[in-house]
């Protein structure tokens, strides 16, 4: 199944999120993860939806969420280059003793230790899901005693070649 | 006179729509409602929406008090098929509201325009689990087209022009709006809003020139053409462009169920229903078509029956829908136009010709003449099929048909030749048992000189039976035919047919006495028992000059056929008896 990230533009209303995320129950989509923040504009908040499946069904899923009365707009941004980020919080089994080490790790993924304590401590790391799936392959066998995810956030690159603009 | 013209009218005159003036929520309700035009409002009052019902009392509006809010929602709904009008329903807080859901959930598969208005507790009480609190547009909100809840007075004006507009625009579909207590008991200077913009919300779809020219070229091709005509035809008030579109070109016309009307029974070029109890013909000529036209029809699983992969084998499928989301949901096009019906005929019609469509219909023509729908006759035995024969030889198609939902209704489409838009009115999405009488006496409201036949089982008539009070109050003369098959007929057809005749709890032989029931409600009961006394009383009922209810007690064990088995496809079907 494809993997697909889309961003929704939202009137910044109650019950919003509740229409778009009942949507996805509704027609049987799937969500990978959803984030939603203040956009450019006032009185409007972005969707970045992450979601699987073919291309009918993608289309399917936009044209469904293009009749919601409160979206504006919906964009497929992962059909052109783009730039996404998820952030991690990671707790580790470590001592204090094994900072050194761990740091090796962390730093070509420029993450950083954020706490340190007499038996964990907390590993931060920004990027996109591949980035931060590989340093969790790397921290496993120290022990991950807590992980907490966000979703992606994503936008479209200034600069599309010309080749991938479709 | 437009809204904006009544508003001016109202505002100029000084009459009792004045801009401005301080009014309470319940007030301001009740003026927009005016603004838009409104002539009927169904409801049941109740605590939430106490400060509505009392405006009302001294509102130019005509209030239908129902006996079950559900009976208020299928009423309006049966008002909005009939007229193309939005129907409106009040109802109050949590246990008003909640008896809406099912009359919402009918009118959004149908996409019929409502605006149903419900009361809730205090905003300071929202969340607390008040007396009588339901979180209804949490509970509508897959079911509505669009909902609001209103939390300042000074926005209810703007809501209620919006939720009017949303529900009749682009593919219509109700829309709710709750309004809670304090909101109705606020007070503030009343302005209509002049325009309504919604970003993001575009309603109307034209298609391109290139998309005709395209359209165009697929149908001069084809040589097996046939137009699949669904509700969005009736919707768009589109029956005299489809009716020229066909004539012109010589495309003969499916009428989906809920298309029925949209183009005339009795044409030559008509072809009745496809699909699971649909006609041979019409079947036939899916199946062998070498280009399907749907036209506001969305390919629905009782047509393709599920079996999106083999349905029209051979035909490119062009798709005319008002809702993009429908052009390639069910089915693969070839051609997606997304566009309502009217206006997209409107720019064909000029360009398109004659398609050499001759052999086509004489092929088409010959099964029509060798399959027609049939049923044994049995001497003294009153077969549910000739009621509906008989209903059409005396209206000559001409009546307002409701329907309930079951063998009647499938009975209703094969028998019954509809030959005006909006005369037929049945529940075709939701399959909404109940919904058939208490349609009806929307229907005969909006139209008091119309013939409005609402044909129910003896099932589905026990769902809303106790709005038989309305037709007495307002004197609504609504024709009630009950086909009583003594049991629910559809369920124990396929317990017949799939579950080796295992009828379980399905037997209705102990309904009431449905002319007792009648009377007592103050409503003229008649019944017929053979095929001699049905015309009899069918004559004297359409005669008599008010409501009337006839019970028809029909064969038991009569099946509605042809039938395609679901799961089946189109070619495997079942002719049935004869
Ligand atoms: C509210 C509701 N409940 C259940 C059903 C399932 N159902 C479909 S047809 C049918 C039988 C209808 O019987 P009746 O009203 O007597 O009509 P008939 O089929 O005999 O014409 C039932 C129970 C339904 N469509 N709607």
């Amino acid at each position: 199944m494809e993997r697909h990230t889309i961003a929704v533009l939202v009137n910044d209303v109650p019950g919003v999120l509740t229409r778009v995320a009942n949507l996805f129950g509704q027609r049987g989509f799937n969500i990978d993860s959803i984030t939603v923040g203040a956009s450019e504009e006032a009185g409007l908040s972005r969707m970045i939806i992450t979601t699987g499946g073919d291309e009918r069904q993608l289309d399917q899923l936009i044209k469904q969420l293009n009749k919601l009365i409160d979206v504006i707009s919906v964009t497929h941004l992962s059909k052109d280059p783009m730039v996404s980020r998820e952030l991690a919080l990671i707790k580790v089994d470590a001592t204090p003793s094994q900072l050194v080490e761990l740091n090796g790790i962390v730093e070509p993924f420029r993450a950083s230790i954020v706490d340190i304590g007499p038996n964990s401590l907390i590993v931060q790391v920004t990027g996109d899901s591949d980035k931060i799936d590989a340093l969790l392959v790397l921290l496993q066998p120290y022990g991950i005693r807590e992980l907490t995810r966000t979703g992606c956030i994503a936008m479209a690159r200034s600069i599309v070649p010309a080749a991938a603009a479709v | 006179m437009s809204v904006e013209a009544a508003a001016l009218t109202n505002r100029i005159s000084g009459a009792d729509i004045g801009m401005g003036e301080v009014l309470t929520g319940a007030e301001t309700l009740l003026r927009c409602l005016i603004l838009e035009q409104v002539e009927y409002v169904f409801g049941y009052p109740g605590g939430a929406v106490l400060p509505i019902y009392d405006s009302l009392y001294s509102s130019r509006l005509k209030h239908i008090l129902t006996r079950h809010e559900q009976g208020a929602i299928h009423a309006a709904d049966g008002y909005a098929r009939a007229t193309g009008k939005p129907g409106v329903v009040i109802a109050t807080s949590g246990p008003g509201a909640t008896n809406l859901v099912t009359g919402i959930a009918t009118a959004q598969m149908d996409s019929i325009p409502l605006v149903c208005i419900t009361g809730n507790v205090a905003q300071h009480l929202i969340g607390s689990d008040a007396f009588q609190e339901a979180n209804i547009t949490g509970i509508t909100l897959p079911i509505t087209k669009h909902n609001y809840m209103v939390r300042d007075i000074r926005d209810l004006p703007r809501i209620v022009k919006e939720a009017f507009y949303i529900a009749t625009t682009g593919r219509p579909g109700p829309v709710l709006i709750d309004i809670p207590k304090d909101v109705s008991n606020a007070k503030a200077p009343f302005y209509y809003p002049e325009k309504v913009e919604i970003r993001g919300y575009v309603p109307t779809r034209v298609p391109s020139d290139e998309d005709i020219e395209k359209f165009l070229q697929v149908i001069q091709a084809a040589k097996k053409p046939v137009i699949l005509a669904g509700g969005g035809v009736i919707a768009a008030n589109a029956d005299s462009e489809l009716l020229a579109f066909a004539e012109k070109t010589r495309i003969p016309v499916i009428n989906t169920f809920m298309g029925l009307g949209g183009f005339p029974g009795d044409h030559e070029l008509a072809l009745n229903m496809p699909g699971m109890h649909g006609s041979y013909a019409a079947n036939q000529a899916l199946l062998n078509a070498d280009c399907v036209i749907g036209m506001g029809a969305r390919f629905d699983d009782r047509i393709t029956m599920g079996r999106t992969k083999e349905f029209a084998p051979h035909a490119k499928i062009v798709h005319i829908d008002i809702d993009p989301a429908e052009l390639g949901k069910n089915v693969a096009t070839m051609l997606p136009i997304a566009g309502d019906v009217k206006s997209t005929l409107r720019k064909v019609l000029p360009l398109a010709q004659a398609c050499d469509t001759a052999e086509w219909l004489a092929q088409l023509k010959a099964w029509q003449e060798a399959y027609p729908y049939r049923y044994k006759k049995v001497e003294g035995e009153l077969k549910p099929q000739e009621v509906i024969e008989m209903l059409y030889e005396t209206t000559q198609g001409d009546a307002i048909i409701t329907t309930d939902v079951g063998q009647h209704q499938m009975w209703v489409a094969q028998y019954y030749k509809f030959k005006r838009t909006r005369s037929l009115i049945s529940s075709g999405g939701l399959g909404t048992m109940g919904f058939g009488f208490p349609a009806a006496i929307g229907a005969q409201l909006a139209h008091p000189g119309r013939t409005v036949i609402a044909v129910v089982g003896d099932g589905g008539f026990q769902m809303t039976n106790q709005e038989l009070a309305i037709l007495h109050q307002y004197n609504v003369p609504v024709k009630v035919v009950i086909l009583n098959n003594k049991c629910l007929g559809m369920v124990r057809q396929w317990q017949e047919l799939f579950y080796d005749n295992r009828y379980s709890q399905v037997d209705l032989s102990n309904s009431p006495d449905f002319v007792k029931l009648a009377e007592a409600y103050g409503v003229k009961g008649m019944r017929a028992t053979t095929p001699a006394e049905a015309r009899e009383v069918w004559k004297e009922a359409l005669a008599y000059d008010g409501p009337v209810v006839i019970d028809f007690q029909v064969t038991e064990e009569e099946n509605v056929y042809p039938m395609v088995a679901a799961g089946n496809t189109l070619d495997q079907m079942v002719m049935g008896d004869e």
